[in-house]
């Protein structure tokens, strides 16, 4: 077993595992704090249909984000919704037989791939461009363009200049899933397509990417307007009328 | 007229660049012992505030989700930089939203967070120390609250829920700010913001009585703490006697006359105001919220009606269920609490009010959504009432009314630039400067429509804007009261 695939195997485990415990976590914290007073900002939804139904139109369309500034909100939904694609295109290295649908993304997961980069790209000349944006912008908020677009561009990378051994890569993968290592191809760019993915999920939970669960817990967005109707009480603040 | 640089308005809203620093000594009186202790706050900068600090961090990390979200959530990603009306009027860029969070979000970090603690210069993350706590003191005092910002983050963050904890923090080691806390422990041994004693109030209300006699020779009641009345009426205490305020109050009274209801003040909870909210101290909006069920209680009343009041609005109908609650003593037919708004919609609506618009002839009107209304609560059944009511009635009562731009209004509305606490003579080039965003729509409408007079409901909003307009080239009383119309338009007696 070559020693990189040795390095690769147990990374990949690692990055997972925190991964998954470090958001597991952070969703508890966020799901057990309570929300002792209604703060939706309004008008906000009077039901709890209505209150899926801005929702859905927040993650799916940004809406907030589209009244707020048109610049922001076409770079961060090509960024966010190319990115999608390209995950989804992703899991034919995960499937096998491959899912239909998968299959039948795979040409827009392409284009998809240069939507992300540019959204990237017009996210960073607005933090580099804009004195306000440059001023709130820390280290850690180019690092974090940084990274996401090297994983981008490596990936482009691996269609368009230097290809990889496909087939086995995928065998690593599933090999990983059922604990069965294959060794790993030994091209560059791939090690370093994975080595920076790696490092984005081991950040993942312990960075801003937590806006990610976040935007599903936020008070002001997911709370239905009916205080009159329905009295809300917390745990903690009941406790002050005993 | 002023000590500082009143900004320009100019045709078109320009977003300034940023100007580090220009209002870092913008800092309201600190509270002295007697304001803190009746809150249950040190009365001075307590010995290990560092700790203390952190420590009620973490207990506000635990008690409130949205603090734990929006902490953790912010991306940087720069759409509320231009949002705030601090940061347009001032250009200091610790007023933009996401620049004032952070100065909270540091400190989080490098306490609570893997990446603070052991990459602080990576992300930012700095200790408590005493420069940060000026800048603490001085920037969460230059939030109104208002919560425009808000509207337009992708996360929903509201620097509002920030600031509010901040402040607590700040209260919990002995740092508050005099306004707020001298106003909370006045409610605590009075009744109301203004120190107005029972029979002071008695007083007053005898004389409005008076003048509405003197003025259309009808007898038209204000009565204070009357058992057995139908209706507790909950204002605030600058409707006593302030302007424009005052016009409002008589307004209401004429209104509950025409309704043939029976309604009373209450000397006890003479304030529908409570700046517990704006220092982000749950127990004190509690005890603030619960004089309202004291007195409801103690005057056996049936319903209870909130006056013209923006931030009194959002405690009364988001959080006075939930802090002085459950009002199953009162008549379930009606809301608890219900805006006077609704009231008097609803008795325009039934063709119970007969209004004469031409009585508002010689003015143009505008309308200011107040930002705890527009943002933080609603009228009516539907969402986006609090758009509609108040501008039905102000067309009921007038006959001209033009809108301000659309990205001025409604959840877009801009703060009058004196909430949230900010409202006092030590912060007035803070509120001239924060004011500029809605003095720039009103100039628009000016200039447009010939518009003469602006009518908010908020007592807040009304004092800030009588105070600001002058040094924007408008008249104090160019600001008016939403009642103050149906009061002038109202003809009494007419349904029987």
């Amino acid at each position: 077993m070559p020693f990189l695939t040795i390095v690769y195997a147990l990374l990949f485990y690692v990055a997972t595992a925190l991964l998954v415990v470090g958001l597991a976590s952070k969703i508890r914290q966020y799901a057990k704090t309570p929300a002792p007073l209604k703060i939706p900002t309004t008008p906000a939804p009077v039901t709890r249909t209505g209150v899926v139904m801005r929702m859905f139109r927040e993650l799916v369309f940004f809406e907030s984000l589209f009244k707020s500034n048109k610049w922001i909100w076409i770079f961060g939904w090509m960024f966010h919704y190319g990115m999608f694609l390209v995950l989804a295109r992703h899991l034919r290295y995960f499937t096998d037989p491959v899912w239909t649908w998968v299959d039948l993304i795979q040409p827009f997961g392409m284009y998809a791939a240069f939507a992300m980069s540019a959204g990237l790209l017009g996210l960073w000349a607005r933090r580099i461009l804009v004195d306000r944006v440059r001023y709130i912008s820390a280290l850690s908020d180019h690092l974090m363009l940084a990274l996401l677009f090297a994983i981008a561009g490596t990936g482009l990378m691996m269609d368009y200049v230097t290809h990889t051994d496909i087939v086995a890569v995928k065998a690593f993968f599933r090999g990983l899933m059922v604990f069965s290592w294959q060794p790993l191809p030994q091209d560059p760019v791939l090690l370093i397509h994975l080595a920076l993915v790696a490092i984005l999920m081991i950040i993942f939970p312990i960075s801003k990417l937590l806006h990610a669960p976040g935007v599903f817990f936020s008070p002001t967005r997911n709370q239905v307007d009916n205080p009159r109707e329905k009295r809300h009480l917390s745990a903690w603040a009941a406790e002050l009328e005993k | 007229m002023a000590d500082f640089e009143v900004p320009e308005l100019k045709e078109y809203p320009v977003i300034p660049h940023i100007q580090e620093g220009t209002m870092a000594h913008s800092k309201p009186f600190v509270a002295k012992e007697q304001f803190q202790e009746p809150l249950g706050f040190p009365g001075e900068l307590v010995d290990n505030w560092q700790q203390v600090a952190y420590d009620k961090m973490e207990e506000l990390t635990g008690k409130y989700r949205s603090l734990a979200v929006f902490l953790d959530s912010c991306v940087k990603c720069g759409a509320c930089t231009d949002k705030c009306h601090y940061y347009l009027g001032t250009s200091d860029p610790k007023n933009m939203p996401v620049a004032r969070q952070d100065l909270f979000r540091k400190v989080y970090r490098r306490k609570f967070t893997f990446a603070g603690k052991y990459f602080p210069k990576l992300v930012g993350a700095v200790d408590l120390t005493k420069d940060v706590l000026d800048d603490w003191y001085s920037y969460f005092h230059q939030c109104s609250q208002c919560r425009r910002c808000s509207v337009f983050c992708p996360y929903g963050i509201d620097t509002a829920e920030i600031s509010m904890a901040a402040r607590e923090v700040m209260d919990s080691i002995g740092v508050g700010q005099k306004y707020c806390n001298e106003i909370i422990a006045k409610v605590y041994k009075i009744g109301n913001n203004l120190g107005l004693p029972q029979p002071a109030l008695v007083d007053t209300l005898e004389g409005l009585e008076e003048d509405i006699e003197d003025d259309t020779g009808v007898k038209v009641r204000l009565p204070v703490d009357e058992k057995g009345a139908d209706i507790l009426v909950v204002t605030p205490s600058a409707d006593f006697f302030a302007e424009p305020h005052v016009d409002g109050l008589m307004g209401y009274a004429k209104v509950f006359h025409e309704a043939g209801v029976s309604w009373t003040l209450s000397s006890h909870a003479s304030e529908a105001a409570n700046f517990g909210m704006f220092i982000g101290s749950y127990e004190n909006m509690r005890k603030v919220s619960l004089r309202i069920r004291e007195a409801a209680l103690d005057l056996g009343v049936k319903r209870i009606i909130f006056g013209e009041c923006g931030h009194a609005w959002r405690v009364a109908y988001s959080f006075l269920n939930t802090l002085a609650g459950p009002f199953d003593f009162l008549d379930p037919k009606y809301p608890v609490p219900m805006h006077i708004m609704e009231f008097t919609y609803d008795l325009i609506q039934r063709g119970a009010l007969t209004l004469d618009k031409s009585a508002n002839d010689d003015m143009v009107l505008t309308y200011h959504d107040s930002c705890n209304v527009a943002r933080a609560s609603r009228m009516g059944p539907k969402p986006g009432g609090q758009f509609i009511l108040p501008r039905e009635v102000i067309k009921a009562s007038c006959n001209h009314f033009y809108d301000m731009p659309q990205d001025t209004i409604h959840e877009a509305t801009y703060c009058c630039g004196g909430g949230g606490g900010l409202l006092t003579d030590d912060l007035m080039e803070l509120r001239v400067k924060g004011a500029l965003p809605r003095m720039e729509a009103l100039k628009y409408v000016v200039e447009k429509h010939g518009v003469t007079h602006m009518a908010a409901i908020c007592a807040i909003c009304k004092s800030q804007f009588a105070k600001v307009m002058p040094y924007y080239g408008f008249q104090m009383d160019s600001i008016v009261s939403v009642h103050q119309l149906v009061s002038n338009a109202i003809v009494l007696g007419n349904k029987q």
